[in-house]
């Protein structure tokens, strides 16, 4: 499934990474620790977490996720937006908490 | 220019974890007893006990940097220092805006107790201290360099609540004085793994909960004399003042 179309199923919001929405996500991870994403990640994963630091991006990168959801409506800061853009990965937000976004995300990718 | 015995990286009875032993009047005790003549009060997220510490270190020789230990938003430890009690002070503000107005439980997290020389409580915090605060590890950093404060990010060697566990890698644009490894570990060994940690200085330090924690790790610091500006100049390795070991 295309991140877009997960966009519009879920109702996320892009923040930006807006010429990444076309990857294909493969899978899911949960975690917001970066060196628990670093050792266990898998590539084409959409990533959920709280964390809005710029490590994100580069831990995306990385690992070549395929997006970033950032839950409960935080703003992630500047640094992290221009490396999303820059490394066109997107990022989305979720008003949803982790729980409840992980689940809808669970039950589209298990659809498929 | 002489070497001095430091130990940046100690808790008071005030945090929840650090033990009722740890009054003042201990810390400095035991302080003495290693030789140490600058330490470092860091309570999780609160300078309030400091302010005593440094009044009785003075009576003793010793130098004391009175600051804390702040949770970051990413919750990543962090020990910010500052040299007055007015930017003491306003950073013990600035702490109490960001951190969550959540009830401590002195059965589950301890005790946080402030006491004074007799060693009687007068004042309890009743927010939880160990939370983390609303800021992120950036914003910290630029109050306190912007305030001439001391920031370094604390037990970085630590998969709990340090810069590698939460964000992975040390973040390209970061700017500290230095960075702490724990007694757990030294300094050259984590370099020897994570050489590009050698762009900062490194310190250790005890992270005492218990007295008898007090200086089992400690840094020799090579200053003209003992002074807040002295120690941050050491730090940045500057004008022949650095860590020697």
């Amino acid at each position: 499934m295309k991140i877009a179309e997960i966009v519009s199923k879920l109702d996320l919001t892009v923040i930006s990474g807006i010429n990444g929405l076309n990857r294909e996500v493969t899978g899911g991870y949960v975690s917001d620790l970066l060196s628990d994403v670093i050792g266990n990640a898998k590539e084409g994963s959409i990533w959920i977490t709280l964390q809005t630091h710029q490590n994100i991006m580069a831990v995306a990168s990385l690992k070549e996720l395929a997006a970033v959801i950032i839950v409960k409506g935080s703003v992630p800061e500047s640094d992290t937006v221009r490396k999303s853009n820059e490394e066109n990965i997107p990022i989305l937000s979720t008003k949803a908490d982790t729980f409840t976004i992980t689940g809808m995300l669970f039950k589209l990718l298990e659809k498929k | 220019m002489n070497i001095h015995r430091a130990d940046f990286h100690i808790h008071t009875l005030l945090s929840p974890c650090g033990d009722l032993s740890m009054s003042p009047a201990n810390i400095i005790s035991a302080a003495s007893r290693k030789g140490l003549e600058i330490i470092g009060i860091t309570d999780h997220n609160s300078t309030r006990q400091s302010e005593l510490v440094k009044k009785l270190g003075k009576e003793k020789g010793i130098f004391v940097l009175q600051g804390a230990e702040v949770t970051t938003r990413e919750e990543v430890h962090c020990l910010a220092f500052f040299e007055d009690p007015d930017s003491v002070k306003a950073f013990q503000q600035y702490i109490d805006m960001h951190l969550p107005d959540l009830q401590n439980d002195p059965v589950i997290f301890g005790d946080q107790v402030v006491v004074d020389e007799n060693e009687d409580i007068i004042y309890i915090e009743e927010k939880l201290l160990v939370n983390a605060t609303t800021v992120t590890i950036g914003e910290l950093e630029k109050y306190v360099r912007e305030n001439g404060g001391i920031f370094i990010p604390a037990h970085i060697d630590r998969m709990k609540n340090s810069i590698y566990s939460q964000l992975g890698f040390i973040p390209g644009d970061l700017k500290a004085d230095a960075l702490e490894v724990s007694r757990r570990s030294t300094p050259e060994n984590f370099a020897s793994i994570k050489p590009e940690i050698r762009r900062f200085s490194i310190v250790t330090n005890s992270d005492a909960h218990f007295p008898e924690h007090i200086g089992m790790v400690w840094n020799n610091i090579q200053i003209e004399e003992i002074s807040f500006k002295e120690i941050k100049m050491a730090l940045s390795g500057i004008n022949d003042r650095k860590i020697v070991s």
